[in-house]
């Protein structure tokens, strides 16, 4: 489990949190909850995961939120983001300020930092933008230069366009239906923004098809990815169902269908096999086509894809 | 003063009849940062398989009404990487292991018993019936009492004699009470119910099923009156043969209803994927519900509900 922060003691807490704010932002819903417990152990990437539906609810699946910022007010808030889509959303969005939840966090890796400062790129679509703000914040404390590159379907659907004008060195928008900045996709953007902001390293937050043309596009401009992935859906968040599973290269050159949940959500790029994404590769550990080899260690470390926090740079 | 929840199931001496459902803890550790794994009566691990398996593609789960759909496909380490990491961890943190096996031949479940049995620290043994056939053209081992009756047997046979074997049956039959002899004929000390029942969800958005793997398993609150009635049978059937009940346990009450209905333990499994900490709330609220019944051990209601005579002359100190 190297690189998975739970190994270094920071593990987390399930609370009954008061929420404190259910606002509309376009087409989101922003809620804050009262979690001092999450607040303090929250680094930026990770995420929390929600009972809904209340105490006998029907829906078993936790919903699960990157966090978009945590503040330290009423001993420390955790604010999330999300598109009330499904009824699960739904009936997170109609809950008011002093209604109680059951919230568990904060889980998974989170984006690893730069060890000295960097051009980073932070590249959100849709409900991905949310986690890169605070990221972005921790970047900026460091000295790091942050871009922003944003996009989504419609204006209504690009998260925190402002806050990126206003706190990114640059920021680039692209919609597919051009109501906010350029008419496209980030991808399209990508290499012009790549060169004029001589980026060293991307963070990604984005469905998984945008994720696979960005790393692929990276990984010829030899630029490392650090990529916060939303598919395959949780249903637990925290490692217990084996649920949300993709193929990644461990450092042995083995494949293994990793879980999101605890060894991401945030991934390096080249390590996750992208045009896999929702199938078994053949070749994977433990696949129909899998061949032990004698006398290696087959599986002895299932989480060695992610690396330690400090090499993203 | 909380009833006393220490459960004796032939030599074995558990704190508690509350476990953990096979496939539904992760290898423990996930669990252990929400529920002191020491203090339940085991944890059941997800089926050990003899090599590395991967699974089925993802999507493998889908929510349904109180249930949730599974196709995982015995995703795991094997058999070594369960030995060399798994096992150990649990035995660090003081956890009892029920070791789940799971096979496609039943020299394969052999096997697995056989080495299992030459590591310390194998509490008892569940026997996964719900893997397909290889010799059945993939059919499942439980709806089929003889092919049942033969993994056991092989299970039986290669385990160590002080390991008591558990067979987890499913309730995809039409005669669960005639599985269930078929196994204990074939020497299973105990009984475990009920696994999985086939489902399939269709996404509304995609107009494709909900799973890659397109049907799958479905568990959960759901299943809850299927799972007591397969104990309520099997128990009145083979009243010494000891039980595992198990399926959509949420509440004390719910592992209540399993005691009485015949089962000595009851184990909690996709609730947990709803509530990590549901195993040590579900503990507090079996005490609780037994101290509010004057009930002093748990020992004293399984099986409870199959006697309807005592109930009547104990009702009214009850209510």
């Amino acid at each position: 489990m190297a690189g998975n922060d739970r190994e270094g003691g920071v593990a987390p807490v399930q609370v009954r949190g008061t929420v404190l704010t259910v606002r509309r932002v376009d087409a989101y819903v922003a809620m804050t909850v009262v979690a001092p417990a999450i607040a303090t152990r929250f680094r930026p990437g990770q995420f929390i995961a929600i009972a809904v539906g209340g105490q006998q609810s029907g829906m078993l699946a936790r919903r699960t939120f990157s966090v978009h910022d945590v503040r330290p007010d009423h001993g420390g808030t955790v604010e999330f983001v999300f598109l009330p889509r499904e009824p699960g959303a739904q009936w997170l969005a109609d809950c008011r300020a002093r209604d109680v939840l059951d919230v568990v966090g904060p889980l998974g890796r989170p984006f690893p930092l730069p060890r000295d400062p960097a051009s980073c790129l932070l590249l959100g679509v849709g409900a991905g933008a949310p986690p890169l703000f605070a990221l972005a914040a921790r970047l900026t404390e460091r000295q790091s230069a942050t871009d922003f590159l944003l996009g989504a379907e419609s204006a209504d659907r690009v998260f925190g366009a402002l806050t990126a004008r206003r706190t990114g060195r640059s920021a680039v928008i692209a919609t597919a239906d051009g109501s906010l900045g350029a008419r496209g996709s980030v991808v399209d953007m990508l290499p012009t923004v790549l060169q004029q902001a001589r980026t060293d390293v991307i963070f990604a937050s984005a469905p998984v098809a945008v994720l696979r043309s960005v790393c692929a596009m990276a990984g010829r401009y030899g630029i490392p990815v650090q990529a916060l992935v939303s598919e395959p859906a949780m249903t637990c968040g925290t490692g217990l169902c084996m649920g949300c599973v993709l193929p990644a290269v461990g450092n042995d050159g083995i494949t293994r269908m990793v879980r999101a949940c605890v060894d991401g959500p945030v991934f390096r790029g080249d390590l996750i096999r992208w045009d896999d994404v929702g199938t078994i590769p053949f070749d994977a550990l433990g696949a129909p086509g899998w061949k032990p080899r004698p006398g290696a260690a087959n599986g002895a470390a299932d989480g060695a894809v992610t690396e330690g926090r400090s090499h993203a740079g | 003063m909380p009833a006393d929840l220490r459960t004796r199931v032939g030599h074995l001496d558990l704190p508690s009849p509350i476990l953990t459902a096979s496939g539904c803890a992760g290898t423990g550790r996930e669990l252990a940062q929400f529920t002191d794994v020491a203090r339940l009566g085991a944890v059941i691990t997800k089926s050990v398989t003899l090599e590395p398996r991967a699974g089925n593609p993802s999507p493998r789960m889908a929510e349904t009404p109180s249930g949730l759909l599974s196709s995982v496909g015995l995703q795991g380490p094997g058999l070594d990487g369960f030995l060399q990491r798994d096992l150990p961890w649990l035995l660090s943190r003081g956890a009892r292991a029920f070791v789940s096996v799971a096979g496609h031949t039943t020299r394969e479940y052999g096997e697995l018993s056989s080495r299992l049995s030459d590591s310390a620290g194998v509490t008892a043994l569940e026997v996964n019936l719900g893997c397909p056939d290889a010799a059945a053209a993939g059919r499942p081992f439980a709806l089929d009492a003889a092919a049942a009756g033969a993994v056991v047997a092989s299970v039986r046979g290669s385990a160590r004699y002080d390991i008591p074997v558990f067979a987890k049956l499913s309730p995809e039959v039409t005669d669960i009470v005639a599985v269930a002899r078929a196994c204990v004929a074939a020497g299973a000390d105990g009984l475990s119910m009920i696994n999985t029942l086939p489902g399939m969800a269709i996404d509304p958005v995609t107009f494709r099923p909900a799973l890659a793997g397109l049907s799958g398993g479905l568990s959960g609150p759901a299943i809850r009156p299927i799972a007591v009635r397969a104990v309520w049978m099997v128990s009145e059937a083979l009243p010494d043969v000891p039980i595992i009940g198990c399926g959509g346990v949420r509440t004390g009450r719910d592992a209540l209803e399993f005691l009485l209905a015949g089962a000595s333990m009851v184990a909690v499994g996709t609730v947990l994927f709803h509530d990590p900490s549901a195993c040590s709330r579900i503990q507090r609220e079996l005490e609780e519900e037994l101290a509010a019944r004057g009930v002093d051990r748990v020992s004293d209601v399984v099986g409870r509900a199959h006697k309807t005579d005592v109930y009547a002359t104990e009702r009214r100190s009850w209510m």
